[in-house]
């Protein structure tokens, strides 16, 4: 199929970006989005122009590198998958396919579609762990039995791999979908129970000190998450917070 | 004797480690706060040790070429970690891990590591249970666990089809912990590009910062290699596309041994190439072979049918089938390690039997097992003579729940529901065996240059056995190298901080704009991606599943001249100082460039067949296990370390031969 | 505790705690306004007793106040600070695709209501404000008679068809707010999984059946008009 791509072009975080119009030919539908993208940068780099700079990595949906909002989408069209799992198939010959960055203050557009996303690192940074040493001799892995229920579901919210695309989807730029990802893991496990109160609270506070905006429980991230994690891990989150701030 | 001094400890294996722990030098804990320690990389091995590390007391500074440690390729790893805890009782225990491990490394790996190994696994499920790991469990609370292949027990800890990617942020939380407490200063989105050594001792990095393209230097008291293993030079893998063996590489030439680089392990079940444009190979976890058969069509016609269209694979009766993995290892069926199911899915589709259009698929289905689950879900519930379509509902419930996102994954990519057709799967690379050398301390050759996990060649040997390597990187992470590393820094309290102004660190930083501004000025006309493809296809021909002494040489004239190429036609866009991912590329494929070749010379040398590495010469002539790989232990039983002497055809050969004392050699037979 | 209420979340809790206590006034409001579908003297006593029970006027009356107010303020706060969290905006973007109109909307539909209310305080809340606490005269009754005077001024109020048609069209926007604002509220509180679908159900009935009451209220006096 032949695409008319549009592209976000910005050479570093203080320049000034524009859309820019490219077009590929002789696409298969068998071809993943990213395939299509290294198709055009070929392409350009035999041209002698510099190739669009975009986040990849494992290209098979679990490290969380991929971004990119497609046709006003995070990671596109299709559900449950990242970027690099979006394949050509959901195009049609002819399309014309809008290809942005990741859009949030918290996010600096560092070149074409590639984001600065350590505000999530700051935010695990300041909470998001238990703390225990490796020391070997910590106690048996089955001492503390732990209901399947809630190993499953702590292990539903630990699937998040920190794309970004519950900001980038949100229309106000808010994080409390990764964040309550992770409160949530750790408020379902017993290991977790100790440092619960100031984990949920300094992980709130970073998370609002790096611009992020409120939620306003529309549900865009649920939907546009590539791993599926739950509304549900916002509302423990704010129980979580509710409770450690009525201790 | 050799110039290669393992250090493996005196007394029985049972004891070595313990013993070795007992009377290792240690630095006090007001010293280590003067002692940097740099870790390059940030997987389960090095997120793991940088963790580690700064908890201990140490400055570390770590480094990783993603935008955050947690999506390092430890992350894609999906089945599972080995550990000898015998919660199954199953008669698992340290000694049974250790002897699966050797003997699914065709006996080439070091008999004392290995028990090591085993003996810290058990360690391991507690330390991540401890993180708040969300090992999968039973209906009690208790850890569930699964099998593997090439054992009988079931001790594979798992979290869904997310092992990997737990298990590392898990290390990355214990990373974050130390990050915020400026234990650890960590380098997002920077690459190594060279080691510095001042006195013959490794003391520091040369790197580059991928955002503004600005060349640091970097100075430690100790270097910690954890970047991974070279599956790309291969160009398609299941490894990530940043993946790559500059920073192994890099030591290599600096003085660091390399060991065995042709061990390389094909992955039974990934996902079939569909075309020359692919980027990447998908790896369906190998739990899959619990409960998938794998088959081919046993009549020409059926397969000329089934690539025609003309025929669906779920028409074809049992008859028809080919079962071939249980019909040749009756013992371990569809469980056979993986080297040994990879070369026997080539062995059909270079027969002709290959099912999907490009002849590279075999078929990997999960009809029986649905059948099997929704009857014993239909008696458990009580349900008497249920339908076939309660069963297949049923039975289809059971397989969702145990792989449910492997198959959505499938679906996503071939647009086929595995649940209603079989899976089409083809061996990709995987896993490299092979790597930087290193001693019992898992330190190289280079002083104070250490090197872990996938990037050295430790404990695999000639072939990994399933959920292995998440376990090695984690042992050497959290309960080898943070102890072992002492032994060298104890000698460093007094140093004080290494200074990065001297002659030493100008000449590599020297070295190393001299390369990038070689590819900015180069100008010529074929992208990097031309050359690693290039490279990608030689490897895969010649020295892929099954090699030959004809290929192998081919391989090595014919990677030098790529390499002659590349070096003078290779064109990268903009500029140095910038983001530029072509330049980032340029210099990884430079490497692989070099490696590929070092790696067929490897090959070429051993003419034996073991574990991953097959040569064709080397196969049993007859009786039951003819065809099979057959081992030369009387020549072979050593580790193939290279020397770099400037070109890879002219690295000098150093051999650590392999003492067994406590395993008794065997041919493998998994009939 | 102060603290919390700075923070995001603490922020939506506020949002939402204001939202419960708005939402439970509807309640009241309607079920008082309901009788005059069927007596007017109910009506009338009712009114009355609203209108002049010193707690209710001197306690309950300004915390109302606060509450609409609160929720208003805090509404456009949030609005402009979740605005400022993405300062260059999407080329294209197709917000149809994972959520509803009215929950990426709900400052349009607050836009609407606060008119309505500007609208509604003038009609009802100024003059009750202007006779009982200026003119002083907390009687109730039309001047001169002994009859109470808040029926007849319901029903005077709903001659005019454009304010029915006004009042109407309020109505229906309060619904399309309560529809998101109902459950998000309840989210924001952090309510579990457990309770989430009855909750929808449960949102979806209030939604619909709070506005409905006001339209048939309004309309009935229009066209009932004695």
């Amino acid at each position: 199929m032949n695409l008319t791509l549009k592209i976000w072009r910005q050479k570093d975080s203080n320049t000034k970006g524009q859309m820019v119009d490219y077009k590929v030919n002789d696409i298969s539908e068998h071809m993943s989005f990213l395939e299509m993208m290294d198709v055009l940068n070929e392409q350009l780099v035999n041209s002698g122009e510099e190739p669009v700079a975009f986040d990849h990595d494992c290209r098979e949906g679990i490290c969380g590198m991929c971004s990119l909002y497609i046709n006003g989408e995070a990671h596109g069209p299709d559900r449950a998958i990242t970027t690099c799992q979006l394949h050509m198939r959901m195009f049609k010959d002819g399309d014309t396919i809008t290809i942005e960055p990741w859009r949030a203050k918290a996010f600096p557009v560092i070149k074409d579609l590639v984001v600065d996303r350590t505000a999530f690192e700051r935010i695990q940074q300041a909470g998001g762990y238990i703390s225990v040493n490796t020391s070997g001799n910590t106690q048996d892995a089955n001492a503390i039995p732990i209901s399947k229920h809630a190993a499953d579901e702590a292990m539903d919210a630990a699937a998040c791999i920190g794309c970004g695309a519950c900001v980038a989807t949100c229309k106000n730029s808010s994080a409390m979908l990764f964040v309550g990802a992770k409160v949530s893991q750790y408020a379902l496990l017993p290991q977790g129970q100790i440092e619960a109160a100031d984990r949920v609270r300094n992980m709130v506070e970073q998370m609002d000190a790096e611009g992020f905006g409120n939620c306003t429980n529309t549900g865009a991230c649920e939907v546009e998450c590539p791993k599926g994690i739950s509304l549900d891990t916002i509302a423990r989150m704010n129980r979580e917070l509710m409770k450690a701030n009525l201790k | 004797m050799s110039v290669l001094n393992s250090k493996v400890p005196k007394g029985s294996i049972k004891d070595k480690w313990t013993t070795y722990k007992d009377k290792i030098d240690l630095v006090n804990p007001a010293n280590k706060r003067h002692i940097d320690v740099i870790v390059v990389g940030t997987g389960l091995a090095g997120g793991s040790a940088a963790a580690t590390l700064a908890e201990l007391g140490y400055n570390v500074k770590a480094f990783c070429y993603q935008d955050s440690p947690r999506r390092a390729h430890s992350i894609a790893a999906q089945g599972g970690i080995n550990a000898a805890k015998n919660y199954q009782g199953d008669g698992d225990s340290t000694y049974r891990l250790f002897y699966d491990t050797v003997k699914g490394g065709d006996y080439r790996s070091r008999e004392a590591n290995v028990y090591r190994l085993a003996e810290v696994s058990a360690n391991i499920i507690d330390q991540c249970v401890a993180q708040g790991v969300p090992f999968a469990r039973d209906y009690g609370g208790l850890l569930d666990n699964r099998s593997f292949g090439g054992v009988l027990v079931s001790r594979t800890f798992y979290a869904k089809g997310q092992t990997g990617q737990q298990l590392l942020l898990g290390a990355y939380s214990a990373m974050n912990r130390q990050i915020a407490r400026g234990k650890i200063q960590m380098y997002n989105r920077h690459e190594m590009l060279d080691v510095v050594k001042v006195d013959g001792k490794a003391r520091g990095i040369i790197a580059r910062d991928l955002i503004t393209g600005k060349i640091e230097r970097h100075s430690a008291h100790a270097v910690v290699i954890a970047s991974g293993g070279y599956g790309n030079v291969y160009f398609l893998s299941t490894n990530a596309m940043g993946s790559n063996a500059t920073a192994a590489w890099k030591i290599h030439k600096k003085g660091a041994f390399f060991a065995n680089p042709c061990y390389t392990q094909i992955h039974p079940t990934c996902i079939p190439r569909s075309g020359d444009y692919q980027s990447k190979l998908t790896l369906m976890s190998e739990s899959l072979r619990n409960d998938g058969r794998i088959w081919v069509p046993k009549n020409m016609d059926d397969v000329i049918a089934i690539r025609e269209g003309r025929k669906k694979p779920t028409e074809l009766s049992e008859d028809e089938r080919d079962y071939y993995l249980e019909r040749r290892y009756p013992a371990f069926g569809n469980l056979v390690p993986r080297d040994v199911a990879s070369r026997a899915a080539k062995e059909r589709c270079d027969a002709g039997y290959g099912v999907n259009a490009t002849g590279e698929a075999v078929y990997l289905d999960f009809a029986a097992a649905i059948e099997r689950y929704g009857k014993e879900q239909a008696k458990i519930h009580n349900i008497q003579n249920p339908s076939k379509e309660k069963i297949t509902e049923l039975g289809e419930a059971i397989v969702e729940a145990k792989y449910g996102n492997l198959f959505q994954m499938y679906e996503k990519i071939v647009d086929q529901n595995p649940y209603k057709t079989p899976m089409m799967i083809y061996p990709a690379v995987h896993y490299t065996m092979g790597g930087v050398w290193v001693d019992y301390n898992l330190m190289t050759t280079i002083p104070g240059c250490y090197c872990i996990g996938e990037a050295n060649f430790s404990d695999h040997g000639a072939n990994r056995l399933g959920a292995s390597a998440l376990m090695q990187g984690l042992a050497d992470g959290y309960f080898v190298l943070p102890y072992t590393i002492g032994d060298y820094l104890s000698d460093d309290i007094r140093t004080g901080p290494i200074p990065t102004d001297t002659k030493e660190f100008d000449d590599v930083e020297k070295e190393v704009n001299d390369r990038i501004n070689f590819f900015m000025n180069n100008k010529g006309t074929k992208s990097v991606d031309y050359f690693h493809k290039k490279l990608g296809k030689i490897m895969w021909d010649k020295a892929g599943m099954s090699r030959n002494a004809q290929g192998l040489k081919e391989a090595m004239a014919e990677i030098k001249a790529i390499r002659e190429e590349f070096w003078k036609d290779v064109k990268v866009p903009g500029s140095a100082n910038e983001m530029n991912p072509e330049l980032e590329k340029a210099g990884r494929v430079a490497d692989f460039l070099e490696l590929g070749e070092l790696f067929a010379k490897d090959a070429l040398m051993r003419e034996e067949s073991c574990g991953g590495h097959f040569r064709e010469e080397s196969a049993e002539e007859d009786g039951p296990q003819k065809g099979e790989a057959k081992r030369d232990d009387k020549n072979f039983a050593f580790v193939a370390a290279w020397e770099h002497k400037g070109e890879p055809a002219n690295a000098v050969l150093h051999k650590e031969e392999l003492e067994f004392k406590d395993i008794e050699l065997k041919q493998r037979s998994y009939k | 505790m102060s603290g919390f209420f700075k923070s995001s979340i603490g922020r939506k809790v506020a949002m939402a705690l204001s939202a419960f206590f708005l939402m439970f006034f509807l309640i009241i409001h309607l079920a008082v306004n309901i009788t005059s579908l069927f007596s007017v003297e109910l009506f009338n006593q009712l009114s009355h007793f609203m209108g002049t029970n010193p707690l209710i006027q001197l306690a309950l009356q300004p915390v109302l106040i606060f509450g609409v107010v609160f929720h208003f303020v805090m509404g456009f706060v949030l609005e402009i600070k979740n605005k400022n969290a993405r300062q260059i905006s999407y080329a294209k973007n197709n917000g149809a695709a994972n959520s509803t109109w009215i929950s990426r909307n709900m400052i349009y539909s607050g836009l609407v209501i606060l008119a309505f209310l500007v609208l509604h305080f003038i009609d009802f809340w100024f003059p009750e404000m202007k006779v009982k606490y200026i003119e002083g005269d907390m009687t109730g009754m039309i001047a001169g008679t002994q009859e109470f005077r808040y029926f007849d001024e319901l029903q005077h109020k709903f001659l005019e068809p454009w304010r029915v048609g006004a009042y109407v069209l309020a109505f229906v926007f309060l619904a399309l707010h309560l529809l998101h604002g109902f459950t998000s509220a309840f989210q924001s509180m952090g309510s579990t999984a457990g309770r989430k679908k009855a909750l929808q159900t449960f949102g979806k009935i209030y939604a619909y059946a709070i506005p409905l009451g006001f339209i048939i209220i309004a309309v009935w006096h229009h066209f009932n008009h004695l």
